[in-house]
């Protein structure tokens, strides 16, 4: 390996990195707001409603996000009524396009996890609550969506890092983050291993941190499954006698 | 006190002629009860007697398919719903009314995420609206009055069975109730732990709080209610004070459930 050639490239790489971020955390908001509507769909009893989300989560799931991006980028300009629409200045936009479909993909996967965690909270932590006197979205807010949070946090984590890794497709249709840049380096100097590698390192370096930051919010969220202080350090105490 | 008499007078829980069926079971078949204030009634039965879903039909956990429930002076207003039943015409005065009544549940529901003295002061401060240092305050006392101050920045899941019954009793009177309703708060908990509860309920029954306790404890139902209901197959089979009923039932299935 190129030492001085693995830096200049590093340096290439990070200078794409902010635009990898902000895909990655735009589709995760706003795919999550979607996922939250989609899970209430999902858990409101009502028909309509529920297949509406059964037949998203099916379609969004069940296709490639490759496919769904190229069926956004390059087919929705096939319509002259998306091309004369308010939408498209939007929807012209390789970065949009790339966000609209990262989104819709992330909200289908990440409505059944929000769902997993409702379905989890236990009936008499809301009875409790309505025999309170609580009107129902104040029992929601409350009671039900921390602890369907709590219990959703693993598993979301996971998702976000699919979701990171995910943006690499994007540069498919022509957007440089940091997978585009690193092939645009590579269809230049046909050095495969140290690009790839730097790439690699980076989205793993990306990672790490949001794992640790999924762990400490999991910790500041749950201080009800840990021992509680003072009987945790006696416990330390008793074991060192 | 300036209150004119029929307000003196009305009883602080009136329930009319209630009826529930799940699918083809019918549990309660017209059961009424008129409690004044401070008078504390214990509700016996066998399991299936419909004791618990008649607590659970006054504050409309369980919807009831007909009958009416009053508290104070407020009906909690019905309206006719699918295949004959009724449902509740207004949840916003479902709430009011709710929250007039202290529920206790048989597995305590206390909220998880909640610190115990977070658990008190959720419904005042929220529902009620009240200020946050006084239901702060008022929080405090109620816990030290059921024994349980120095726990008041832990988690339900840290404390016993007893503790956290006595938590939940806490919780429901912080909201100051008008009546306590009591859904078998010492069936779930291990036999030494049972004393601790009762004990905290005594000493309500004592303040002259009107409460309406569904209980297994004979001796708590003998010795401290002012009165005593045993259900059976879903009607009012006894109704008296614990002297008349335990001593002098006519009932047979009465002495035949008290001999166990």
């Amino acid at each position: 390996m190129d030492w001085e050639f693995t830096q200049e490239t590093f340096v290439s790489l990070v200078s794409a990195l902010p635009l990898t971020l902000s895909l990655a955390a735009t589709a995760i908001a706003l795919g999550a707001i979607l996922a939250l509507a989609l899970a209430l769909a999902r858990t409101s009893g009502i028909l309509v409603l529920d297949w509406f989300a059964r037949a998203y989560v099916f379609v969004f799931r069940g296709t490639p996000l490759l496919v769904q991006i190229f069926l956004i980028y390059y087919g929705l300009s096939q319509f002259p009524a998306v091309r004369h629409s308010i939408f498209w200045p939007v929807l012209r936009d390789a970065y949009w396009c790339a966000v609209m479909a990262l989104s819709l993909n992330t909200a289908a996967y990440a409505s059944e996890i929000i769902r997993g965690g409702l379905l989890s909270v236990p009936h008499g932590q809301v009875e409790a609550a309505r025999a309170c006197g609580m009107p129902r979205l104040m029992v929601f807010r409350r009671i039900v969506l921390p602890l369907a949070i709590r219990q959703a946090l693993p598993g979301y984590g996971n998702e976000m890092i699919s979701m990171i890794k995910a943006t690499s497709l994007a540069s498919i249709i022509t957007i440089m983050e940091v997978t585009g840049v690193a092939a645009r380096i590579i269809s230049e100097t046909y050095r495969a291993i140290e690009v790839f590698v730097v790439a690699g390192f980076i989205y793993l370096a990306i990672n790490f941190l949001l794992t640790r930051l999924v762990q400490l919010v999991e910790f500041k969220l749950s201080p009800h499954l840990r021992q509680p202080e003072n009987a945790a350090q006696m416990a330390i105490a008793g074991d060192a006698r | 006190m300036n209150l004119p008499l029929s307000a003196v007078e009305s009883p602080a829980l009136g329930v009319k002629d209630l009826h529930k069926s799940f699918g083809p079971i019918e549990v309660l078949k017209g059961i009424s009860l008129d409690a004044r204030e401070g008078e504390v009634v214990s509700i016996l039965g066998s399991s299936g007697s419909g004791k618990s879903t008649f607590l659970r039909c006054i504050n409309m956990l369980e919807t009831p398919d007909s009958g009416s429930v009053t508290v104070g002076n407020e009906t909690i207003k019905m309206v006719p719903a699918r295949h004959g039943k009724s449902k509740p015409a207004d949840i916003a005065q479902v709430d009011r009314v709710r929250s007039r009544l202290g529920m206790v549940f048989q597995s305590f529901n206390l909220w998880t995420h909640k610190t115990i003295l977070e658990n008190v002061i959720e419904a005042p401060v929220h529902v009620q609206k009240r200020p946050r240092k006084e239901c702060i305050e008022e929080a405090e006392a109620l816990l030290a009055k059921v024994g349980i101050a120095d726990k008041r920045n832990q988690y339900p899941s840290h404390l016993s069975g007893g503790q956290q019954q006595r938590a939940a009793i806490a919780r429901a009177l912080a909201m100051r109730p008008d009546v306590m309703l009591f859904d078998e708060p010492t069936s779930a908990l291990d036999p030494e732990l049972v004393g601790e509860v009762l004990r905290v309920m005594r000493s309500l029954a004592e303040e002259g709080r009107t409460m309406l306790i569904v209980t297994h404890e004979m001796g708590f139902a003998r010795d401290v209610s002012s009165r005593v209901i045993f259900l059976h197959k879903g009607l009012v089979e006894e109704d008296g004070s614990p002297k008349d009923v335990f001593e002098n039932s006519r009932s047979d299935r009465f002495r035949q459930f008290i001999k166990g």
